[in-house]
């Protein structure tokens, strides 16, 4: 591995002023499980590697709040498949989160991390958007929201501007009766990425939202408030998911497969999410 | 910001100061530095688990750690799992049941099997399954040690 320095900060404000440097050579470490991959491969060459699980603000807590679910930046995924009240209330999540990597991955990486590191296919974002999660963002300049549907930008990039960090991700509490269930396909069951992945909530009114990963440049939302979607006819009932998703041919699978699948893994998480859900069909 | 730092590793049981290049994996320092060489290196991209040591009790890619994040925390080494030559009951149930080929995926299966255990003693096979999913077998010898593991999670007679 290529040399670099290292700093560990104990305060935000030292690390903004860390992950500040102009040349953007400065890298944020969190769990590693896919920095340490880019550094020890070559991919990624920064002069200096910030680690921010020092950092008190940006502690490994899931906490139940008025109306929201907050996540500390530097909560692992283990933690959140553990989590008695996400695993209540936020299912799709917790399913999402139980499929990254190995145990040895979930032990490391954090939910935050998967977010920031904006992998078209990082398996927790469809879960993410389909639940209306907001990001809070901390940087030289004060703090600011933003939803995850506006966080990510395109594949590697997000709108953290130098200096800005993570600090907490923010789930409302799903009305009463919403259901909300996630699938993914992959070549294999072990350790692999998605070939797609679809995360879909039903809630009690019957308003369905579909969140999607690796069918395009970054995950994305479909939402229906109509619920046009669940009553439609079938063959043009997921013509919405479909229109909105531009997936590419890769090592994993190729673009008709992806494209087809849609349709497929829209229609089971529906299924399941209807069926964890109080709406019940008109 | 340095290239160097004064970490202390506590190591099976025993501290160890180091002035060490920030840019290491725990792995390297464990391998190189301690002669702890049963944990293996092997996909240095966290697939194989090969190189799979306990860190404060949880199962953790030693490859994928740098060994500054180690710094002040409690890592297990296959080495110090079992007292001096004596073998474990999971051991031997991999010894028992031939669940051991070339032997290179080892060290990594019996910390991550073992830390299933320790955490679920009546794991079903589908959560051994899971346990193990983050460990390769290049041999593919996984249906013996299921077996191995589902052995020893029998109530005892």
């Amino acid at each position: 591995m290529r040399a670099f320095d290292y700093a560990r900060p104990s305060t935000l404000v030292e690390a903004f002023e860390l992950l500040s440097a102009p040349d953007g050579g400065v890298k944020a470490l969190a769990g590693g499980t896919d920095l340490l991959v880019g550094l020890r491969n070559g991919a990624i060459r920064p002069r200096a590697v910030v680690d921010l699980k020092h950092i008190r603000e940006l502690a490994p807590v899931i906490r139940a709040d008025k109306e929201c679910m907050s996540i500390g930046a530097n909560a692992v995924l283990a933690q959140l498949t553990a989590s008695e009240g996400l695993r209540r209330d936020y299912p799709a999540l917790v399913e999402s989160a139980a499929v990254v990597g190995s145990v040895q991955i979930r032990h490391r990486a954090t939910l935050a991390g998967n977010l920031c590191n904006a992998s078209p296919a990082a398996d927790t974002v469809p879960a993410l958007l389909a639940y209306g999660a907001d990001v809070v963002i901390r940087g030289p300049s004060g703090e600011r929201r933003v939803s995850v549907d506006n966080f990510v930008l395109g594949p590697r990039e997000t709108v953290l501007t130098a200096g800005e960090i993570v600090t907490t991700i923010v789930l409302p509490t799903p009305k009463p009766g919403t259901g909300a269930a996630f699938a993914r396909l992959t070549r294999r069951r072990g350790v692999d990425l998605a070939i797609l992945s679809v995360c879909c909530l039903v809630d009690p009114e019957g308003e369905v939202r579909f969140g999607l990963g690796a069918v395009g440049p970054r995950p994305f939302l479909v939402r229906d408030s109509a619920a046009a979607v669940v009553s439609s006819t079938a063959a043009e009932q997921f013509a919405a998911l479909v229109a909105k998703a531009s997936p590419i041919t890769d090592v994993r699978a190729s673009h008709d497969y992806r494209q087809a699948m849609i349709t497929v893994l829209a229609r089971r998480t529906l299924a399941a999410a209807i069926e964890r859900s109080s709406w019940v069909s008109p | 910001m340095s290239s160097r730092r004064l970490v202390t590793l506590s190591v099976n049981g025993r501290e160890h100061e180091f002035d060490v290049l920030v840019h290491r994996p725990l792995l390297e320092v464990l391998r190189e530095d301690l002669g702890l060489t049963g944990a293996k290196e092997c996909c240095a991209v966290g697939e194989c688990g090969a190189c799979t040591v306990l860190v404060d009790g949880l199962t953790v890619n030693s490859c994928l750690m740098l060994a500054v994040e180690a710094d002040n925390r409690q890592i297990t080494t296959i080495e110090g799992l079992t007292p001096g030559e004596s073998l474990s009951p999971l051991q031997d149930s991999f010894l028992a049941h031939g669940a051991v080929q070339c032997g290179f995926c080892i060290p990594g299966m019996i910390v991550s099997a073992q830390f299933l255990l320790d955490s679920n003693p009546s794991p079903t096979a589908s959560e051994i399954n899971e346990g193990l999913a983050g460990n390769l077998c290049r041999c593919g010898g996984y249906k013996r040690m299921l077996r191995a593991v589902e052995a020893i999670t029998e109530p005892e007679a």
